[in-house]
């Protein structure tokens, strides 16, 4: 049903309904492919992404067994591998319950429309070049817009939390649905701006066009590492991950917009939240690690490089590795505190982003040579590791004010 | 300042912490290592000539905090003594629901029969599989309750969870899984039920 949704994107004005002009929102050429074929690609995106979900589960509790230098779930299945399973079935069969209190059809409907439209966005990523799955194209969609696209539809997603807040009917969760919301909004800033960088030096917001711009002049990390840093963090932010997952805080803040709901709908939330998760490693090599090609270094080498060519593998390998990044801040870092998050959201971020698209605005409108982009990109990394020299020297603890009395 | 250097480093410490071992042992598939002062189960000890050490004299009874040993005493046949005194012990038995695995026994007894053993799986149906008699306590038998009854029922040698890296002096004759390698997981050595071989611990 989704796939006919994305075919129909610009007749349906889906992204006309976000407020862009459907102008905009043509497909770039007409696409080759039959109906019937972007149907079994729209399916194939979202029973892979189902797929990749439930494994990433195991995946994430495995990596952050081992990095508590414990082992992780192994009972169920072969080294644990049928954990996915047992977790589905038992978060079917558990009893579903809704507040009595509660508004049924908006409860119903939020994590709905959190997982709808968390699944419509991965279709426009493209895997290869043209007519790399057995003759079609490796993507479900093309659109002149996609990064608009992708940013409009992924942002309803905010829609799914408050309304779930809303409709649970309990202080609680509305508390945790707003500030959520706040959170994800003013991090979509940040995101947004880091975004505009690669966006105004490509001049298109088509993926695929992204991508081939940097099979002609290198990597974007190379000429906008600050923009893929501050976009790096910020999508942390948008997928609710842990330094930034104030929205399900379930240690300290009782869970969260998400408090009343049990079972299956649980669940539901938990899928959009990793499907987020996937379709930001997939955007980030997309936008900044040249897509589905391989690194270029490796081309030079005579035999591997028509070895390592496969499209789809380097595509996965990128995945794999922003994944694993994530869980690896998860592991790492505890969460930041609400005020915090806010502070550095639009105090460090937003500013940091917003002169880094100056910048590049200002190469871009003065034909500047790129050059400078990527000494500036190379300069950014020295200072930052300097930075990073000075700051890692060991400081006097800072005295804490204790209260005068009995201590 | 040092704010993102000491993030930094978080993520430098828990990739390290990522490519280590983890400490878990998985226990039932693998052996515990138990500590040199590890108190498991009571063993009741003899002497080289397969004499029971215990005299009955009931002095761990009373060092019990937990009133958990009754102990009966009976004069020794001088034909066909029991045990090196003049009295031993008839019926010995220790609740291990009541037991606190103190050790004051071990410390009160003046022959040094009562020795805190290996054996801790004693988990068990009913209230009087938890009280161990001699038969289930002497250092020729080989497990807890419920494992030498599993045992019997499969026909197999006593599965025990633990393995140990050294032998204690006065646990001798008990037959312990030796832990070969320190934190290396190796299959419970198994261990006959009952040793035919055993010079010191039959009596006669």
């Amino acid at each position: 049903m989704t796939a006919f949704s994305i075919r129909r994107v610009p007749k349906l004005g889906f992204v006309g309904l976000l407020g862009i002009a459907p102008a905009f929102a043509q497909a770039s050429e007409a696409s080759t492919d039959p109906l019937w074929m972007v149907g079994i690609k729209a399916f194939l995106v979202i029973f892979g992404l189902l797929t990749a979900f439930a494994y990433m589960t195991l995946i994430e509790r495995r990596i952050l067994a081992r990095i508590q230098i414990r082992q992780g779930p192994n009972r169920v299945g072969p080294d644990g591998l049928l954990q996915p399973l047992a977790d589905a079935i038992k978060s079917i069969l558990k009893e579903d319950i809704v507040p009595r209190a509660a508004d049924k059809l908006v409860f119903w409907l939020a994590p709905m429309i959190s997982v709808t439209f968390a699944v419509l966005t991965f279709g426009l990523i493209p895997f290869g070049p043209k007519h790399a799955f057995f003759g079609f194209d490796p993507w479900v969609i093309n659109l002149d817009v996609g990064i608009l696209y992708i940013f409009a539809v992924s942002e309803i997603a905010v829609y799914g939390i408050f309304l779930a807040g809303w409709a649970s009917n309990s202080k609680y969760s509305l508390l945790g649905s707003l500030r959520s919301s706040a959170a994800l909004i003013s991090y979509e800033l940040g995101l947004g701006m880091s975004l505009l960088a690669p966006v105004v030096l490509v001049g298109s917001l088509n993926l695929q066009a992204i991508v081939e711009w940097q099979h002609t002049h290198g990597w974007l990390i190379l000429y906008l590492l600050p923009a893929f840093a501050l976009f790096v963090v910020s999508s942390m932010a948008e997928a609710a991950r842990t330094p930034f997952d104030l929205p399900e805080a379930e240690q300290e803040l009782v869970g969260g917009y998400n408090t009343e709901y049990s079972s299956i709908k649980w669940a539901l939330f938990q899928m959009a939240e990793y499907i987020h998760l996937i379709t930001a490693s997939a955007l980030i090599p997309t936008l900044f690690l040249g897509g589905w090609r391989m690194p270029g270094f490796l081309t030079a080498i005579p035999w591997i490089g028509g070895f390592f060519a496969w499209p789809y593998l380097w595509m996965f390998v990128k995945i794999a590795l922003f994944l694993f990044f994530f869980i690896w801040v998860r592991g790492t870092f505890f969460r930041l505190r609400y005020d915090q998050l806010m502070r550095f959201g639009w105090g460090r971020l937003l500013p940091l982003a917003l002169i880094w698209f100056l910048i590049v605005a200002a190469v871009v409108a003065f034909k500047l040579p790129l050059s400078i982009l990527a000494w500036l990109s190379a300069l950014s990394l020295i200072g930052f590791s300097i930075y990073v020299v000075l700051g890692a020297k060991p400081q006097a603890p800072r005295r804490t004010m204790r209260p005068g009395v009995g201590d | 300042m040092s704010s993102i250097a000491a993030l930094a480093q978080g993520l430098g410490i828990t990739l390290k912490a990522l490519f280590s071992k983890p400490v878990t042992i998985p226990y039932p598939d693998a052996p515990v290592p138990l500590k040199p002062r590890w108190h498991g189960r009571h063993v009741l000890t003899r002497h080289p000539n397969g004499l029971e050490k215990c005299i009955g004299c009931s002095l761990c009874a009373a060092a019990c905090p937990a009133y958990a040993i009754y102990v009966e005493a009976a004069e020794n046949d001088p034909a066909h003594p029991v045990s090196a005194g003049e009295r031993y012990a008839k019926v010995y038995e220790i609740n291990m629901l009541r037991c606190i695995f103190c050790g004051l026994c071990e410390e009160a007894c003046p022959t040094g029969a009562v020795v805190l053993g290996y054996d801790f799986e004693m988990a068990d149906y009913r209230y009087s599989d938890f009280v161990y008699g001699k038969e289930d306590m002497l250092v020729e038998v080989q497990g807890t309750k419920p494992q030498r009854r599993e045992a019997k029922y499969t026909g197999q040698a006593v599965k025990r969870g633990y393995a140990v890296p050294y032998v204690r002096a006065e646990l001798e004759g008990v037959q312990a899984p030796i832990l070969k390698e320190k934190r290396k997981a190796p299959a419970v050595r198994e261990v006959e039920a009952h040793p035919a071989d055993e010079s010191s611990s039959h009596p006669h």
